[in-house]
């Protein structure tokens, strides 16, 4: 109880302060997690909505193996990325390994399953909905993609916050490919891990409490907008 | 409509010994039926007779199990027939964007679409409306905006499915006002209803089903006056004017 | 509203700025123990080489035996461990170019106030450990493949005990580093082999203290090697030469000399040494 007690007292004076090693720390998890989140949007988006409207073989055994695929342990990814990253394996030649962009790449991978099923739930929804009117008009499959992405937006949003918040608050697969540098590739849970092991809980616990502050803050913020935008597109 | 012509390229549709299997179920069975261009055609019949099944048939929303629909020389739906769904489907946009939408799918855009655009609003009474969000729109609005999207695309044929079971009277009257005034710019129209009186106020041509199979097509006049066949006589019986 | 899409927009151009950016200051990647950067030689050290050089210093802080094998693969430069026979038969394999001994610290033997094995205050390692076999109270152990725990196994065998037949229940493998098995070690009021530099900044200690230390055999020799630029061309070879040149150089070995935690040196400088 003690130590939790000092650590939200040690977390109120850091974040106070500004501790320019925090704030660099924040940062970083920031740009990491953001960036990954939109690159899985980009493949993700478009691959649930494709998905959801596609009729072709294999489609039901596709859905079960993204909803699947969900559940990727971190840690795995990050020992494959890292084999596919290091000197001694195909992509060593890109110098990746252990710097930030590394990092995007193995996230990217974690939550793009998480951005397209979820995709493909929302737009599967909308898609009854819209359907015969969409048919009607005699959209073509990719007019159809397009407005049904547009039109359901606001979920959408609620989708690219989930993989965000995969993406922020895993270690597995960062502290593999970025080697937890300090001040090049150290992030919150990688900061959290390393201060867990060093024994110094009530700093690991103050960056815990911070990083689940922002998430929070950030879903507040998404909530908020999507009250806003119901109640101005209904 | 103004200056756009009405073609009558995909008319008349005909349905030969059309079948239609839901699951288990035979929804259509041996339908025979031909649109005239130009009528106002009411598809009736008690529930589940298939009415909502045939209309989506003759639009070409939904394939038919056996036998064929042709569409004029067509024999696949061509572009330029509109629908509107007993609950209207707008999107997450503004009044006038849905209709710019529906026309940009038909390759319509620019100055011209939003000719069409403002046209088509006024023509329901929706032209205040047009920067409103869709969604937040009465239901009766909405189902006059659906209307103006169909307008906007000057439609050969317009088909609807009980586009009045769920507004009040005065909406009701509104939207058969709508109706009127699209198919007397050259637009066929092809509707089912519930309600008979509408029917009798709008149709010209009755197309009553009875167990999938129809049971009649004869000018509507004629029809309410003395159905000819004794389903139809059960019908109207049954529902007492 | 409006302000929140704008600041939404600012993360986004901030975060890709931030991943796109290269790093315009030259480096080197060191892969090393967790012993050196979480007894805080690291941060004491390293800004000082930058001071002196301008070179920055990525540090990978794994396990003896994980930092061998990045330098294996070619992803660091240079190599920093605490396992001289590993070092050598890396060497051998044609993994680097030369080794340099560099410092050294010592193991500590860390116990239990309670000391069910009775072995605090003594000064031979080899008889505390075969009194503890003996006992069989709880001892955390490494193993994995790190330095400490290369040092752990050589004593064992120093005290004459078969360890791999000798553990049982008493004898937990964690297989983790040295902070992690202190923190187990802590909650089981546990034996534990560990480093001064480690055990002196670590902080939750619960009940632990040293029970024995200064034995020769506790004697913890650091190198510091280069990957081989002919098996790995990408090295940064100049600087990390470099790195190790300044780690050997007199001012370097000051330096390494001058990090004291609460008054106490922590590591020993001896380059040029047959270590």
């Amino acid at each position: 109880m003690d130590t939790i007690s000092q650590s939200f007292a040690l977390a109120l004076h850091m974040v106070a302060h500004l501790d320019p090693r925090l704030a660099a720390i924040v940062g970083l998890s920031l740009a990491v997690s953001v960036t990954s989140t939109l690159c899985s949007a980009v493949i993700g988006l478009p691959l649930g909505a494709a998905i959801a409207i596609g009729r072709f073989p294999g489609r039901g055994p596709v859905i079960v193996a993204l909803n699947a695929a969900m559940g990727l342990p971190p840690v795995v990814v990050g020992l494959v990325v890292y084999l596919m990253l290091s000197r001694a394996g195909p992509l060593g030649e890109l110098g990746l390994l252990f710097t930030p962009p590394a990092m995007v790449i193995a996230q990217t991978i974690l939550i793009i399953p998480i951005i397209a099923a979820l995709t493909r739930q929302t737009v599967e929804d909308a898609w009854t909905e819209y359907r015969e009117q969409l048919q009607s008009l005699d959209a073509s499959w990719l007019q159809s993609t397009l407005t049904l992405l547009w039109d359901t937006r606001w979920s959408l949003l609620t989708v690219l916050l989930a993989g965000f918040g995969r993406a922020a608050a895993e270690v597995g697969a960062v502290i593999i490919v970025g080697g937890n540098i300090d001040g090049v590739t150290r992030v919150m849970t990688t900061a959290i891990a390393l201060e867990t092991s060093k024994g110094d809980l009530p700093l690991a616990l103050a960056l815990g409490v911070v990083l689940i502050t922002l998430v929070m803050a950030l879903n507040v913020g998404a909530h908020v907008t999507r009250q806003w935008a119901r109640a101005r597109l209904g | 409509m103004g200056d756009v012509e009405i073609s009558v390229q995909g008319l008349p549709i005909v349905a030969s010994r059309v079948d239609v299997v839901r699951g288990s179920t035979l929804v259509l069975d041996g339908v025979d039926v031909a649109i005239a261009p130009r009528s106002r055609t009411f598809i009736l019949g008690a529930n589940g007779a298939g009415k909502s099944t045939l209309l989506r048939v003759l639009h070409g929303l939904i394939e038919p199990t056996r036998g064929r629909v042709t569409w004029g020389a067509f024999a696949t739906r061509p572009r330029g027939h509109a629908m509107v769904f007993q609950r209207p489907v707008l999107l997450r946009r503004s009044a006038a964007a849905n209709l710019l939408h529906a026309l940009a799918l038909c390759g319509v855009r620019g100055r011209e679409a939003r000719r069409r655009v403002d046209q088509a609003l006024t023509s329901v009474g929706l032209e205040a409306m047009a920067g409103r969000p869709a969604r937040v729109l009465s239901g009766g609005e909405q189902q006059r905006l659906a209307l103006a999207r169909a307008w906007a695309l000057a439609p050969e044929v317009l088909f609807l499915d009980e586009p009045t079971a769920s507004l009040d009277p005065p909406s009701t009257r509104a939207v058969e006002a709508i109706v009127n005034d699209i198919h007397a710019l050259g637009t066929t129209i092809v509707m089912t209803t519930h309600h008979l009186a509408q029917a009798k106020r709008l149709a010209d041509s009755i197309v009553l089903l009875h167990d999938g199979h129809v049971a009649e097509h004869t000018d509507a006049v004629a029809f309410f006056r003395e159905p000819g066949s004794a389903a139809g006589r059960a019908f109207l019986e049954g529902e007492r004017l | 509203m409006k302000s929140m899409m704008q600041g939404a927009m600012a993360l986004v151009v901030y975060s890709l700025v931030t991943i796109g950016a290269h790093a315009e200051q030259p480096f080197i990647v060191v892969a090393s123990t967790t012993s050196t950067e979480q007894s805080g030689l690291f941060g004491y050290l390293l800004p000082a080489f930058e001071k002196d050089t301008g070179i920055a210093v990525h540090v990978v802080a794994v396990g003896t035996g994980q930092a061998l094998d990045i330098g294996r693969r070619g992803d660091a430069d240079v190599v920093f461990v605490h396992d001289k026979a590993a070092e050598l038969k890396w060497l051998a394999e044609g993994n680097g170019v030369k080794r340099y001994p560099v410092m050294y610290n010592d193991f500590v033997l860390i116990g239990p106030q309670s000391d069910p094995a009775h072995v605090a205050g003594g000064k031979d390692i080899a008889a505390a450990l075969k009194t503890i076999a003996a006992a069989k109270p709880p001892f955390v152990s490494r193993a994995d493949k790190s330095g400490t725990y290369s040092a752990e196994l050589r004593l064992w065998k120093a005290a004459g005990v078969d360890i791999a037949s000798a553990k049982g229940p008493w004898y937990r493998e964690t297989g983790s580093g040295m902070g992690p098995a202190l923190n187990t070690a802590a909650a089981m009021d546990a034996y534990i082999l560990a480093d001064r530099g480690t055990w002196l900044n670590f902080h939750n200690r619960g009940h632990l203290a040293i029970v024995v230390e200064g034995d020769k055999r506790l004697f913890n020799q650091y190198g510091v090697m280069l990957v081989n630029p002919a098996k790995h061309p990408n090295v940064r070879k100049e600087l990390g030469q470099k790195f190790i040149d300044w780690l050997v150089s007199p001012h370097g070995q000051d330096v390494i000399a001058g990090y004291k935690i609460n008054g106490e040196q922590l590591f020993f400088p001896n380059a040029g040494t047959d270590s």
